[in-house]
């Protein structure tokens, strides 16, 4: 801002980064192994804490004192959790799938004694001659970490970690630039929200920079509701200083004084590691008045929302940190223009906020030089549903779909076939097999008909009906409606009603062509963008899977063998083992019972489809299958 | 202030900048299908999605409430996809709303009516299915009667109620499907902090809020 205050925030930075990378150094000078484990949602889900309380335990009784921390995701949430150990001589190693027992033992074998205990190896962190490193793994080829470099490697809730890593060096360089260049980088990188409308920040920047009227705002959008995706929840989790950084050089560059962070209250560990993020941040003035010694001041709020998935959506957003009900108005003006309360604001995502920074180091160049022509950097998924390796992952734009669930996750497990991949969770859709080799880039996936959105992707296998997958996103999208304008409320119920029908076994012809007809004009009709999209769902599975409705309609057959009013269980009496009532026990309504000839036999009217006889069918007879319709189960045995 | 002009169904008309354009056709006497509007609220609800017209130059229709005129705007009200998408939507507040206009005291000064004619369509939906709330009617307040099943929630009752008249008796609640006008925490009118001024009856476009005198028996021995 002042060039010659430009000399003291440098200094006060460097004094800074000594400090911090002196701290970082110790971990590695003790000379002692140096254990992190993965805490964040996805490892604790999986039994984190318990490890590293047995860890901590049994460090305790070898009476060994070496430093553990707690880090965040690595992006192999299938194999959490995650331990990672540091022991001088040997290169760091990941190793998956860690329980209380295999971790003491990684204590007492490699931590105290010299076992590498290559049996639980996940892969090493570096390249190197003892164990694979991630390096030689298939997805590596495809990988490309800008926004989750840091994730997994550092402790969240150390300032210091994350100042070793390069963090904050960026802020001090961009508080000796000015405003100006700052925005011109950004647009120049070719920056996009990575919220899912994929609007350029540097523009955005730019209106809310030149617009008349102060104070200005800079939010940070983490209300991140989709189900299936957990990006941004894992960035805040095992990175939030990066997202910081990167609100606090928005906030200098679009002239802002007040910042708010809005994180989605039923991510408890996110909100926690963001405020302790905070309060570091605030206590060596990287956060502040005069932020380290320039004339710039900036501070951020933590707003925890309430829970409605369309506080996603920027104008309710607003609405809901003004305290009023999160509903969203009519754009424009768009809120670089009139945001929170009537004033200029940018709203970013995390994952926009958290490339920032890289790029402001790396240089616009560099970050337009990833990706296609005109989606830039990359894209972070999280990967759910059908899929071998769930987890999180950050490709460059342009990877093919093919190469993200297949070489990246690994493909479909237990043998399945590969139906539909949903991306841009409710909002989005579901591209077929014939769309994989489309490139993943902000135009070609709209094209299809599903969208960017913020990165959720669903992998679904042939056990997926699309008919109820369709029904299971419109009444999420249903649900999740404000009510406020007539398409969303009442034509998404309205759609809701048809659809059921259909999983039901009683839609009809002209079902179909009334749900066209309302998914067309709830998309141009609705209000907000969450009305908008809703209809996506349905538009894409029609366009893509229509035989599959159709079915449905004319030969009440679900080919999927998922629509529960569609199938029949029956018990193959050339299968079924004579000797063997595994399934009669466990019929929960007392619907099977073996006939003369000890053959099993299911009264259809009693069953209600459970499924839990065709799961305690032993494998080696596996004589339960599902028939579909009904009417296939041969009439004798009815 | 600096004028506009534009075009509206082929007529020239004169408008201050800025202004916007559902009230300025209104005000020159061409009519545009609305429920949700309200002149002097500063922004617009853009709830109701029935007032679709057609701009020149843009791709979609738009609603006209959140339009504001522009010099050489040229606009058609009767567009056809203008009208179908209002048409639409108007269906669907019919297939959620208690249709009963034999007994109903606003039948003859409804808006729904009204509008039904000039969108050429029928009260009842053919094509949609009929999904009702069936919400216990309000019939404890001394002079209103308040049936939330015929409420198209337009919000005028409320802008009424609390921003004009700022007594706050009325507001929405709940989410989707479930959002209705009422009170707080649900309860009567009665023991509400109503002032009894009964203005929320004069600005319901339908019979979801009626004068207690003038409803007939029947649908006050339903409650």
């Amino acid at each position: 801002m002042k060039v010659d205050e430009s000399p003291t925030i440098a200094s006060l930075f460097e004094e800074i980064k000594s400090q911090a990378d002196s701290h970082w150094q110790e971990l590695f000078d003790s000379g002692q192994p140096v254990i992190v484990v993965g805490t964040a949602t996805c490892g604790r889900a999986a039994g984190a804490l318990d490890v590293l309380k047995a860890i901590r335990d049994e460090l305790e009784r070898q009476g060994v004192d070496c430093p553990v921390f707690e880090a965040g995701c690595l992006g192999h949430c299938y194999a959490e959790p995650l331990v990672i150990i540091g022991k001088p001589g040997y290169p760091p190693i990941c190793y998956g799938y860690v329980n209380p027992v295999i971790a003491e033992r990684l204590v007492k074998e490699f931590v105290v004694g010299d076992n590498p205990c290559l049996e639980f190896v996940l892969g090493a962190l570096e390249a190197n001659d003892l164990v694979p490193s991630f390096a030689d793994f298939p997805r590596a080829t495809y990988e490309k970490k800008i926004v989750l470099r840091n994730c997994g490697h550092i402790d969240p809730t150390d300032i210091n970690h994350y100042i070793a890593n390069g963090g904050y060096v960026t802020l001090s360089k961009a508080l000796q630039m000015s405003p100006e260049e700052i925005i011109t980088e950004i647009k120049d990188s070719g920056l996009k929200g990575r919220g899912g409308a994929g609007f350029s920040t540097g523009q955005k920047w730019e209106i809310c920079r030149n617009t008349p009227g102060r104070p200005k705002y800079a939010i940070c959008n983490a209300d991140e509701g989709d189900p299936g995706a957990f990006m941004d929840r894992a960035i805040l989790e095992s990175d939030p200083h990066s997202v910081i950084e990167g609100l606090i050089i928005t906030a200098y560059a679009v002239g802002v004084r007040n910042g708010y962070i809005y994180v989605r209250a039923e991510y408890p560990l996110a909100v926690e590691r963001v405020r302790i993020a905070l309060r570091q941040a605030k206590k060596l003035n990287l956060l502040g008045r005069r932020i380290l010694g320039s004339d710039f001041s900036f501070d951020i709020r933590l707003f925890e929302g309430s829970g409605a998935f369309v506080c996603g959506e920027e104008t309710a957003l607003i609405a809901s940190l003004e305290g009023k009900a999160g509903m969203p108005r009519h754009r424009p003006p768009y809120p670089p223009t009139s945001g929170l309360y009537g004033k200029p604001t940018v709203v970013n995502n995390v994952k926009t906020l958290a490339s920032v920074p890289q790029i402001l180091t790396n240089g616009a160049a560099w970050f337009a030089s990833i990706g296609t022509e005109k989606s830039k950097g990359t894209a972070v998924f999280a990967l759910a549903g059908k899929i071998v390796n769930t987890g999180l992952v950050e490709v460059p734009m342009g990877t093919t779909l093919r190469q993200v669930i297949f070489d990246v996750g690994s493909g479909i497990p237990n043998g399945k076939r590969f139906k539909a991949v949903q991306i841009g969770g409710p909002s989005g859709g579901c591209l077929p097999e014939s769309a994989l080799d489309l490139p993943i880039d902000f135009d070609s996936l709209t094209e299809a008909g599903a969208m960017m959105g913020s990165g959720g992707m669903v992998v679904l296998d042939e056990d997926d009906c699309m008919v109820e997958i369709a029904r299971y996103f419109l009444e999420f999208t249903q649900r999740e409606s404000c009510g406020k304008c007539t398409f969303c409320r009442l034509g998404t119920k309205q759609m809701l009603a048809l659809l059921s029908d259909i999983t039901l076994g009683e839609g009809t012809q002209a079902d179909i062509d009334i749900l066209k007809a309302l998914a067309r004009d709830v998309k141009t009709g609705s209000l907000c963008s969450l009305g908008k999209t809703a209809p996506n769902p349905v538009l894409t599975t029609l366009r893509y899977f229509e035989g599959e409705y159709q079915a449905h309609i004319t030969e009440g057959r679900c080919p999927a063998l998922m629509c529960q009013h569609l199938i029949a269980y029956y018990i193959l009496p050339n299968k079924c083992e004579r000797s063997c009532d595994a399934c009669v026990g466990t019929c929960t309504v007392e619907a099977i019972s073996p006939n003369k000839k000890r053959i099993k036999v299911i009264d259809q009217e009693k069953c209600v489809k459970c499924n839990t006889c065709l799961m305690a069918c032993p494998p080696q007879y596996n004589a339960i299958v599902k028939l579909s319709p009904p009417s296939e189960v041969p009439a004798a045995e009815k | 202030m600096r004028t506009v002009s534009l075009t509206i169904d082929g007529q020239q008309i004169t408008a201050r900048e800025g202004d916007n354009l559902l009230w300025v056709a209104l005000d020159n006497g061409i009519y545009i299908p609305n429920l949700c509007a309200i002149r002097d609220k500063s922004e617009p609800m853009a709830s109701c999605r029935l007032c679709f017209v057609e701009v020149e130059g843009k791709e979609q229709p738009v609603t006209a409430c959140t339009e504001t005129v522009t010099e050489g705007m040229i606009v058609n009200t009767r567009g056809t996809r203008a009208l179908s998408l209002a048409r639409r939507s108007f269906e669907l507040l019919m297939a959620s709303h208690s249709l009963d206009c034999a007994h109903c005291p606003k039948s003859g000064s409804c808006e729904l009516q009204h509008i039904a004619r000039y969108l050429g369509t029928r009260l009842k939906s053919k094509q949609l299915r009929e999904l009702r709330r069936d919400l216990p009617i309000d019939d404890s307040h001394p002079q209103i009667i308040y049936d939330p099943n015929k409420c198209v929630l337009c919000g005028r009752c409320i802008w009424t109620c609390r921003e004009h008249l700022g007594v706050g008796v009325l507001g929405f609640a709940h989410r989707g499907f479930q959002r209705m006008v009422t009170t707080f925490e649900d309860e009567p009118l009665a023991i509400s902090k109503c002032d009894r001024c009964v203005e929320c009856i004069g600005v319901c476009p339908t019979g979801a809020l009626l004068p207690r005198n003038e409803t007939k028996t029947r649908v006050t021995s339903e409650s």
